[in-house]
């Protein structure tokens, strides 16, 4: 490591991202993140019951227009994601090493898998309607079309433990389909989420589509999960903890958030995904008109 | 004009009823543990029946006999001879379309006009739907293997063709079910346990147990319950979305609704006036997919409830059974109570209500076909789900301002929407936040067709290839 020493590098701030822009918590408060080994790396906002909810105003406001871009400009926007998260390996790569404790070339795995899931998942955004869509041949004279439609506002409790492959694999099939996020980062990982913030700031993404706030699922999640204005919520991120994901169901009760259940572990994020990461977020709509002269 | 109809009664002899009716569990008819509880018909408050009320052993010898025909038997069993004893059925509920049109009728107090033409044909063409999927699973997209044991709890207003709709897809998908019917239309679901006697469906294969409340939440709270499919009011759909937390149980809704009519003013308006009709007085507006808001836009609004109450002045209600009838009984006290209930606070909160002159039975339980005029938003008749055939009627200026009434409320089961112009009908059903929308018609229901909610109306999909997702492993959807 020969740098220049006589310089002091300047450090950046790690932020919350919320309508597309940056503030710090509301509450003020930050946590120390350290990296794998313990060493003192940034202090993340610690994001508040306040940023949260100013998250779920932002992705309200911005649920309209996102569901209403075409699904090709959604599929143009998703790829741009991973053209600059490409874009920026060295400083992804740095962050996965410090975040996981990974080893170089088991990081650049590690970002090759999101940058290629990114890629995944916006070539679906013009392809789900084909495949789970239908035109249903009722009996009788009508036209008859199902058609999968964004939830509306999505919460997402990102996995703990896989800071970037992990986070992409939640968000992207969120957001590829129509609907908005408020995602909860990792706790003890939230920086690549912060550098993935960014990249979304420079990538065509509009504001409030794509909301992250660092900070923990356990104290963000319950405020997110009783939301009466968040349609769904992905608990993946408390995966193993009963206890929570069972306060958190009855919580999303309450106006009947359609519920992705909290696995018993963390998946295997390197495995291809399955459709319902998509579908558990979208609505069929049938449309029916009469056929005749 | 004054025209009179002679009655024209449907004769009820055609229905063997019993006196009483014990539970259906494992191919047998049993007594259960728990008291007994009457039904009566809703046209003239006649004590029908005494059946039984399962209690928590009852449900859970149910459950049992349920898990053993899955494991032994159903699951088993390749998906093309499930498809046959699905197809056995089908024919058998043709066969006996008049029989179960009468009891439905009798026990529910829908018009026999409705029954006979509506709920029984599609009750058998979702059997037959179904039946065909039994065998081509590995097509469908949600994978082959069943979830297990189904508990399948539906409501008073389509008793049979809800019975159709849980059990027919949970059994194709290789399932066993134990469905409890509602408190106060049991009887059909009875009769359709004659009907797997005879189309000698291994026993456990489907379980009825009848009941309250009481009996539905034992179902629900069951262990060896893999999967709650609930068709009811969202106070109760939410209440199962708790009782299911931190469990592996799969669910799948079906609740309340405040669907907007949408009426544009290019709209071919007879026909609207026949859809805003049959949305809301089909079935005395017990439907919870109801046409119940009627967003008129303003320049043709006079025009409009003018022709509105002309066509509801032709509307006959009375006797179920009378093949003239159109609107029928409403189905029980309680329900006759809510709807008198947040009629009056409409009035009381200032909208116009009307009704046409009609003679209503002494007996039993009746509500005239009711409209009420100059309707806000903030009106709680404008809200909250009556469950009845009382029709809202509000205005609009423009697609946008109808986008919003209409997509403002908790519910978003259905919508319909009235114009000539394709292009703004398109517009509209995209822009409305419902599972259904019925353009330039209303209340059209097709096995082939999904149905569900978005938002409190529900969760999932019945019906049409989605409708398999409910009841397969990893079928999400």
């Amino acid at each position: 490591m020969a740098r220049d020493t006589t310089r002091i590098d300047v450090r950046k701030t790690y932020k919350l991202f919320i309508g597309g822009a940056f503030p710090r918590s509301e509450s003020g408060y930050s946590y120390v993140v350290n990296d794998a080994k313990g060493k003192f790396v940034a202090n993340a906002a610690l994001a508040s019951r306040k940023d949260a909810r100013d998250a779920v105003v932002a992705a309200r406001k911005a649920a309209g227009g996102w569901a209403g871009r075409t699904a090709y400009n959604r599929a143009q926007i998703l790829y741009r994601v991973a053209e600059l998260v490409e874009d920026r390996r060295p400083q992804f790569l740095l962050a996965v090493q410090q975040s996981e404790g990974l080893s170089a070339a088991k990081a650049g795995d590690v970002l090759d898998a999101a940058i290629d899931r990114l890629v995944w998942y916006a070539g679906w955004a013009d392809k789900l309607t084909q495949v789970v869509g239908n035109a249903n041949p009722v009996a009788g004279p009508f036209f008859n079309l199902s058609t999968p439609e964004p939830t509306g506002v999505v919460a997402v409790l990102a996995p703990q433990e896989s800071s970037l492959l992990g986070l992409v694999s939640v968000v992207a099939p969120v957001v590829v389909t129509g609907n908005t996020a408020v995602v909860v980062s990792s706790y003890d990982r939230p920086l690549p989420a912060v550098t993935f913030a960014e990249v979304l700031a420079t990538s065509d993404v509009p504001g409030g589509v794509i909301n992250v706030l660092t900070g923990s699922a356990a104290t963000v999640g319950p405020w997110l999960a009783s939301h009466m204005d968040v349609n769904a919520i992905d608990l993946t991120g408390i995966a193993g903890d009963t206890a929570l994901a069972t306060d958190l169901e009855v919580a999303a009760a309450d106006n009947l958030k359609r519920v992705r259940r909290a696995p018993a572990a963390e998946p295997d994020w390197t495995l291809t995904p399955g459709l319902d990461t998509m579908t558990d977020f979208v609505e069929i709509k049938t449309v029916w008109h009469p056929m005749g002269v | 004009m004054d025209f009179t109809y002679a009655p024209a009664p449907e004769s009820r002899s055609i229905v063997d009823l019993k006196a009483s009716y014990g539970l259906f569990i494992s191919g047998q008819f049993v007594d259960g543990h728990g008291s007994s509880f009457k039904t009566i018909s809703p046209a003239t408050e006649e004590v029908l029946a005494e059946v039984a009320e399962a209690d928590d052993a009852d449900v859970d010898a149910a459950v049992k006999a349920a898990r053993r025909a899955h494991t032994r038997v159903w699951s088993r069993m390749p998906g093309s001879e499930r498809a046959k004893y699905l197809y056995r059925i089908a024919r058998i509920i043709q066969e006996r379309s008049r029989e179960l049109a009468v009891l439905e009728s009798l026990d529910n107090g829908k018009p026999i006009k409705e029954s006979r033409d509506v709920d029984v044909p599609v009750v058998a063409a979702h059997f037959f739907y179904y039946a065909g999927w039994a065998d081509k699973l590995e097509h469908a997209g949600f994978g082959t293997t069943p979830l297990g044991v189904a508990g399948q709890v539906i409501p008073w207003n389509f008793p049979l063709l809800m019975l159709a709709w849980k059990v027919a897809p949970a059994l194709a998908c290789g399932n066993t079910v134990v469905l409890k019917p509602a408190e106060t239309t049991p009887l059909t679901a009875l009769l359709f346990a004659e009907i797997c006697q005879q189309a000698d469906l291994p026993p456990g294969v489907v379980n009825i147990v009848t009941g309250a409340g009481g009996t539905g939440q034992a179902i629900v709270a069951h262990p060896d319950v893999d999967k709650v499919a609930f068709t009811g009011s969202t106070e109760v759909g939410k209440a199962i979305a708790r009782a299911v937390a931190g469990t592996g149980k799969k669910v799948t809704l079906e609740l309340g609704g405040k669907a907007a009519n949408i009426v544009f003013d290019d709209a071919p308006i007879d026909q609207a006036v026949e859809g805003i009709v049959n949305g809301i007085f089909f079935n005395q507006g017990h439907v919870c997919c109801a046409g119940s808001r009627l967003l008129v836009q303003e320049s043709v609004a006079d025009e409009l409830l003018e022709r509105l109450k002309r066509r509801m002045g032709t509307l006959r209600v009375g006797d179920p059974l009378d093949k003239n009838t159109d609107v029928g009984a409403i189905n029980s006290a309680a329900q006759l109570q809510r709807i008198r209930e947040l009629s009056d606070v409409g009035e009381a909160e200032g909208a116009g209500r009307w009704s046409p002159p009609c003679e209503l039975p002494d007996r039993g339980f009746w509500f005239p076909p009711t409209i009420f005029t100059g309707v806000s938003q903030a009106h709680r008749i404008a809200r909250e789900e009556i469950f009845g055939p009382v029709l809202s009627v509000l205005t609009f200026r423009t697609p946008s301002e109808a986008v919003e009434k209409a997509n403002n409320t908790p519910y978003g089961l259905s919508a319909g929407v009235w114009t000539e112009k394709g292009s703004l009908i398109l517009h509209m059903a995209g822009a409305l936040k419902a599972g259904v929308v019925w353009a330039n018609t209303f209340n059209k229901f097709d096995p082939t067709s999904p149905f569900g909610g978005y938002k409190e109306s529900g969760q999932g999909r019945e019906g049409g290839r989605h409708g398999l997702a409910a009841y397969l492993k990893g079928g999400d959807l």
